[in-house]
């Protein structure tokens, strides 16, 4: 089944990722992406908190996700990859052809330099380029918090 | 204890500040509790909301969900604070004992709410 949802969500784990979209995906694994996690125990127990036992949670820094996504999309489990930020999911994507076909915006939240786009994504400029360049390479990119919503295209918010 | 503890109740959208409501509805305590919501919040946003929640006093964080964005927003905020403790689960039952019981330190508030939290899930006869 490979990863069934590439997610930027600067909540990381939490419960629309769980609930909202872990169920309808039945996802079997979840790989969050972040260096700073990756290297905390701490933090990687609290995140867990809120990951039910049959779901395995994969900790990866930047650089274990680019080697590894290949591993990933031939795992017969449904999974989820999320990562905090534009800079990161792009950092995976890689400058060449990338395996992530689709991306999920769901929720990049109001920060000194960032405008509103959507109720739940407010971007700088230069996030808000990072997102055509990837979606100039074939990347079909929407914004989409819950699954029962309306997949906004890339083109409606930036 | 000079002050009595302060409750924060963190939820996702207004469950707190309709679990506060409540409190003051069935108690009559209006200056214990104070609500955050995560709405509109990534974690140094719901940190700030926190800030100004507590107010630099000692208080229990009572979050929603044990696990989520409030709890880990709320957990990393709390970290390495003994003035601070947190109690996830939070329901009625829980935030109607602590308003009565605030002036110990808030480790023991923290586990004494969570106890009664937990004794007020039941299952009574049909």
């Amino acid at each position: 089944m490979s990863i069934a949802l590439y997610r930027v969500d600067d909540r990381l784990i939490h419960g629309q990722v769980v609930v909202g979209w872990g169920q309808p995906l039945d996802a079997g694994f979840i790989v969050l992406v972040d260096d700073e996690v990756r290297a905390s125990e701490w933090e990687q127990d609290l995140y867990r908190m809120g990951v039910p036992a049959h779901i395995e949670v994969v900790f990866a820094s930047v650089e274990e996700a680019r080697r590894r996504l290949s591993e990933w999309n031939t795992d017969p489990r449904p999974g989820i990859l999320l990562a905090g930020d534009i800079d990161t999911i792009a950092a995976i994507a890689g400058d060449g052809g990338s395996l992530i076909r689709q991306l999920n915006i769901g929720g990049v939240h109001h920060r000194a330099g960032r405008s509103e786009r959507l109720r739940y994504v407010y971007l700088t400029d230069a996030e808000a380029n990072k997102l055509r360049q990837l979606a100039a390479r074939g990347i079909e990119i929407t914004a989409q918090d819950v699954p029962t919503a309306r997949a906004v295209p890339l083109e409606e918010f930036v | 204890m000079s002050e009595p503890l302060r409750g924060i109740v963190v939820s996702h959208a207004a469950v707190a500040q309709s679990l506060v409501a409540a409190v003051a509805a069935i108690a009559g305590v209006e200056d214990a509790l104070v609500p955050v919501s995560n709405e509109g919040c990534d974690g140094r946003a719901l940190a700030d909301r926190l800030t100004a929640a507590i107010g630099g006093k000692p208080a229990v964080l009572f979050v929603d969900l044990p696990g989520g964005s409030c709890l880990t927003g709320a957990a990393r905020y709390a970290r390495g604070k003994p003035d601070l403790a947190v109690v996830t689960g939070v329901n009625l039952a829980m935030l109607l004992d602590f308003v009565f019981h605030r002036d110990v330190a808030p480790a023991e508030a923290a586990k004494r709410a969570a106890e009664a939290g937990a004794r007020a899930i039941r299952t009574p006869a049909a």
